[in-house]
């Protein structure tokens, strides 16, 4: 029963954290030191793709956060991913300098070609780094907050609040498809160069930016569980089980709702502004209702409630999607459909309960075949 | 027993208003003992309230006072509207007409139900809610009377001192063996007695309890009984309940609540061999 014992304690933090440390040695190493032709070598796509995981990974984390914790299911939390994305990609416009196409010193490609004279306000302060991250930090959280508080206020709850988490999404969705906005239009924002001074293009900067992102996950695990494990956490999980209850014992609970989804869309933001500088474009399909909805897969599929759980679904959903979306492309959509509903029929607790209840269940097999052969074969002797 | 936040022999001190724009962030909150005032012996104060649902008067016209310290029993047959006013109390609803104060100075009718909890009025549901996926302890810290803002939620954690209380209180509510369980594991009547002993942390002065004994023995009821009594005297206790011999074995007074309105109030045997309560209770 020493399995049953091991996996009962919680492995999943010391398995996460052990494995984001691990991935910061050796893909670095694999990927700078050991030769290309080497079996050992790491492509820097790989790099790449596995820093593109963590970022999900951590999106996925910021989601558990309101909806396994405190019963809010947002379904519009790619919204403040794409957010975070964008400050970070106006960084990354202002850095390209005068090495677009048109050459222009100050505005970006996509504002010489709508004859635009001069950059819109919104843009001044991007070319500077710590301006771009905290716009990264600002912009998702305010519009959380100012959401939040108008619809927790109001007592939105349920499916209602979903909706109309959705509708967010897609509003911004076709606000930024508008060239007028200033954000590109449906090309987005792209052909980014340096990102402080360092190409992007080189295989250490793709190295830097994934070690960052590991380190970025690692964090937010370490801050949502003190998160969590406080006695905050233990009201916001009181919140999502009986909220009428809370308030009665005097916990402002529009207070907590607030709090906790707007800390989510921050941590959100931050996994789109790693996101961007690692695929090299951010635009408005980020804002699609259709992936808010994927991210609920992924957390639904890891287990919710556990934040680890979290980010092992995003990386076994999004590893399939790479894998299926080059072998039979047209298959995806039905394959992550299925998976839905497979999670929710059969498994409620997703792959992280389920290997929780793997011993009691190997357990409760090996006593049931046990005692089935048994009372078979004194039935044999018994003639 | 039962330890008051403050101490009882210094005067209370007159809400002050904070018009200094300078000691605002320094001046120490008012205490709840200096904002609910109860010089006049008196608690809570129910005055003509009106509460209908689409046309139907579940409280008309309800006027009803509670003393200080005092241990009130409301019977009343179905839809007599006992579970409205604990709503109206508590503000969970709004009533059309009528006002309800806490105290002389509070009016409940401007108070959200956080800022009611805070302020002292602790209420026990009459289907026991605990927070299930919670331990029987962590329940107990959260009713904890303390400052339940967010900021200072997050950095919170249990003094010795309130160990102790929780401690005290896992003893009187009988749950000490439980003390690491879900409540959602729980049996119904331990649910009831954890939702009092919730009560108890919320350190309240008035205590709503709406059917306390419902699915307990016999035996959990007497205790429970005993508990209420004690806890008259420094906490006002209003306790709604069906039960015929749990109101005799605790009630000093009883009010009668009939269609919404005060029927009858007085002594339980006066209660008894009123009319009209007869004719009520039977009649049906």
């Amino acid at each position: 029963m020493l399995l049953g014992r091991l996996i009962k304690q919680d492995w999943g933090r010391s398995i996460l954290l052990g494995t984001l440390g691990v991935m910061c040695v050796v893909v670095p190493v694999a990927n700078l030191l050991v030769p290309e032709d080497s079996a050992f070598h790491v492509s820097t796509y790989t790099v790449t793709l596995l820093g593109k995981y963590l970022c999900y990974a951590l999106l996925a984390m910021a989601l558990d956060l309101v909806w396994g914790y405190c019963g809010i299911l947002s379904l519009g939390h790619g919204a403040f991913f794409a957010l975070g994305g964008y400050a970070m990609g106006m960084y990354l416009m202002r850095q390209i300098g005068t090495r677009g196409v048109y050459g222009h010193p100050e505005l970006p490609d996509f504002m010489v070609f709508l004859n635009w004279e001069e950059l819109p306000w919104y843009w001044f302060g991007f070319d500077a780094f710590w301006f771009a991250m905290l716009m990264v930090v600002l912009v998702p959280g305010l519009l959380a907050l100012v959401f939040g508080w108008l619809a927790f206020r109001s007592r939105v709850t349920g499916v209602y609040l979903s909706i109309m988490t959705q509708a967010l999404t897609y509003a911004l969705l076709l606000a930024f498809y508008r060239n007028e906005m200033g954000f590109g239009g449906n090309n987005g924002l792209t052909d980014f160069k340096d990102i402080l001074g360092a190409s992007l293009q080189s295989d250490v900067t793709r190295v830097v930016l994934f070690v960052v992102s590991a380190f970025a996950l690692a964090l937010t695990y370490l801050f949502c569980r003190f998160v969590v494990t406080s006695k905050l956490g233990r009201v916001v999980t009181a919140v999502r089980d009986a909220d009428d209850r809370t308030r009665f014992i005097g916990y402002r609970v529009e207070n907590y709702k607030v709090w906790i989804f707007t800390v989510s869309a921050v941590l959100a933001g931050i996994a789109g502004a790693l996101y961007v500088p690692q695929v090299g474009i951010i635009n408005p399909s980020e804002f699609e209702p259709l992936k808010s909805i994927e991210l609920v897969v992924w957390v639904a599929l890891g287990g919710r409630g556990t934040l680890y759980g979290a980010a092992l679904g995003a990386v076994i959903v999004n590893y399939a999607k790479t894998w299926m979306t080059g072998a039979f492309p047209e298959v995806w959509p039905f394959a992550l459909g299925g998976l839905f509903i497979l999670v929710t029929l059969s498994l409620p607790k997703g792959v992280v309960g389920l290997v929780r209840s793997l011993p009691n269940w190997l357990a409760s097999r090996v006593r049931y075949t046990y005692h089935k052969w048994g009372s078979l074969i004194r039935a044999k002797f018994s003639h | 027993m039962f330890r008051r936040s403050v101490d009882k022999d210094k005067p209370a001190r007159g809400f002050q208003p904070r018009d200094d724009q300078s000691s605002r962030f320094l001046a120490r909150k008012p205490s709840r003992d200096e904002l609910v005032n109860t010089d006049s012996g008196y608690i809570l104060y129910l005055e003509d309230i009106t509460v209908s649902f689409d046309g139907f008067k579940a409280l008309n016209e309800l006027t009803l006072y509670i003393e200080t310290g005092e241990l009130r029993c409301i019977i009343g047959p179905n839809g007599a509207g006992k579970t409205t006013m604990m709503d109206v109390i508590t503000g969970k609803t709004r009533p059309d007409f009528g006002t309800a104060f806490y105290g002389q100075r509070l009016d409940l009718l401007r108070l959200t139900e956080p800022e009611i909890a805070s302020l002292g009025i602790g209420r026990k549901f009459q289907k026991p809610t605990v927070f299930e996926n919670h331990t029987v302890h962590d329940n107990l810290e959260l009713a904890m009377e303390a400052d339940k803002r967010v900021w200072a939620t997050l950095a919170r954690r249990l003094s010795g001192e309130e160990r102790d209380r929780i401690a005290e209180v896992l003893d009187i509510i009988g749950l000490k063996e439980e003390v690491s369980a879900l409540a959602g594991s729980l049996s119904h009547g331990q649910k009831q007695w954890l939702e009092i002993g919730m009560l108890l942390m919320q350190n309240p002065l008035v205590l709503l309890v709406d059917e306390p004994v419902a699915g307990m023995t016999k035996q959990e009821s007497e205790s429970t009984a005993e508990l209420l009594t004690t806890l008259a005297g420094d906490h006002s206790v209003v306790v709604v309940e069906h039960d015929m011999e749990f109101v005799r074995s605790i009630a000093r007074r009883v009010t009668v609540l009939h269609e919404g309105r005060v029927l009858a109030e007085g002594p339980f045997e006066e209660i008894q061999h009123d009319a009209k309560v007869i004719e009520v209770y039977l009649g049906e």
